[in-house]
C-alpha cells in the first residue's frame, strides 16, 4: 500500500539506522578493556549518499529485487581518539557513553516521530 | 535487528568482565601461598581480553559478534620473594620459601576497574531495554 509505504518508510529506516548504531556504539563499549581493538562508528554522510534517489538499482519489473539498505557494516568508520593509549585501544569509554546517550536520544526522537506518523493514519482511517 | 544483539555484545562483556573479578579473587586468596620453588609458587593470574570479530570465535552462531572474549590467562611476571622460613613445611633445604607475587594494591584496583566496566555494559543493556520496550508500546492502540 503506497500510503503506508510512504508514511512510514522513512521514519522505519531511520530507526533500523539508529539500532545500528547503537550495536556499533555498544560494541565499543564492550571492548572498552580489548587490547589493540579499534573503537567503530557509523560513516552517516555515505548512508545519506546510498539513500539519494539515483544511487541505488532501479527495479523497473516485478522480479527485480531492490537493495537491500538495512545493512550498513560497509559504512563503518573508525573514530580518531583525542588520547592514544599504550596497548593500541582506541575506546575512549566517556566519548562512547556519551555517544551511546545521545544516539538512544536519537532512537526515542525517531521512535516518537513513527508514532505521530501513525496515529495520523489511525485518525485518518477512522475518519472522527 | 541490532538492538537484539546490544544484549549478546553487553552480555558477552560483562561475561569476559566476571572473568576478571574472578581472577582478581583467586589472585587475592593466594597472595600468602608459600611454595618451596620460583616455578612452584603461585603467580597471579591475568585474563587477556579479544575482540570477537567474525562469527566462526562465536559459540552456536549467537548474536555476539563485535563483543570480547577471554583469548587466555597469562601469569604476572614479577619475580616471586623469598624469605627465610625454616619453620614452613614448605622451605627447601636452604630454608627458604617463596611467596606469591601477588600485588594486593594492584589487585584492588583491577577489581575497581573491572566492576565499573561491568556496570557500563549493565547500563547498555538497560537502555537498549527501554528502547525495546518502547518500540513493542508502538503496536498499542
Amino acid at each position: 500500500m503506497k500510503i503506508f509505504d510512504s508514511a512510514f518508510s522513512l521514519s522505519e529506516r531511520t530507526l533500523a539506522l539508529r539500532g545500528q548504531r547503537m550495536e556499533v556504539l555498544s560494541r565499543n563499549i564492550a571492548n572498552s578493556d580489548t587490547p589493540g581493538f579499534k573503537a567503530q562508528d557509523i560513516n552517516f554522510k555515505s548512508i545519506l549518499k546510498a539513500t539519494e534517489p539515483n544511487s541505488s538499482l532501479k527495479t523497473t519489473q516485478a522480479g527485480h529485487i531492490q537493495e537491500s539498505v538495512s545493512n550498513f557494516q560497509s559504512d563503518l568508520v573508525y573514530t580518531v581518539p583525542f588520547n592514544s593509549s599504550v596497548d593500541g585501544n582506541t575506546v575512549e569509554l566517556s566519548v562512547e557513553q556519551a555517544k551511546y546517550g545521545r544516539a538512544a536520544a536519537q532512537y526515542q526522537a525517531t521512535l516518537r516521530f513513527l508514532e505521530s506518523d501513525m496515529s495520523g493514519i489511525r485518525k485518518a482511517l477512522r475518519g472522527d | 535487528m541490532s538492538i537484539n544483539n546490544i544484549f549478546g555484545i553487553a552480555g558477552s562483556a560483562m561475561n569476559a568482565q566476571m572473568v576478571r573479578m574472578n581472577s582478581t579473587a583467586s589472585n587475592m586468596a593466594n597472595s600468602s601461598t608459600a611454595a618451596g620453588s620460583q616455578e612452584e609458587a603461585y603467580k597471579a593470574k591475568r585474563p587477556v581480553f579479544e575482540a570477537l570479530l567474525t562469527e566462526q570465535q562465536t559459540n552456536m552462531r549467537a548474536p555476539v559478534v563485535g563483543g570480547v572474549k577471554i583469548s587466555e590467562m597469562v601469569n604476572d611476571s614479577t619475580p616471586n620473594s623469598s624469605i627465610y622460613d625454616p619453620g614452613n613445611p614448605n622451605a627447601n633445604e636452604e630454608g627458604m620459601v617463596f611467596l606469591s607475587n601477588v600485588n594486593e594494591v594492584v589487585e584492588m584496583v583491577d577489581m575497581l576497574a573491572a566492576a565499573r566496566s561491568y556496570q557500563n555494559n549493565v547500563e547498555v543493556i538497560n537502555t537498549a531495554k527501554q528502547l525495546m520496550m518502547k518500540t513493542l508500546d508502538l503496536t498499542k492502540v
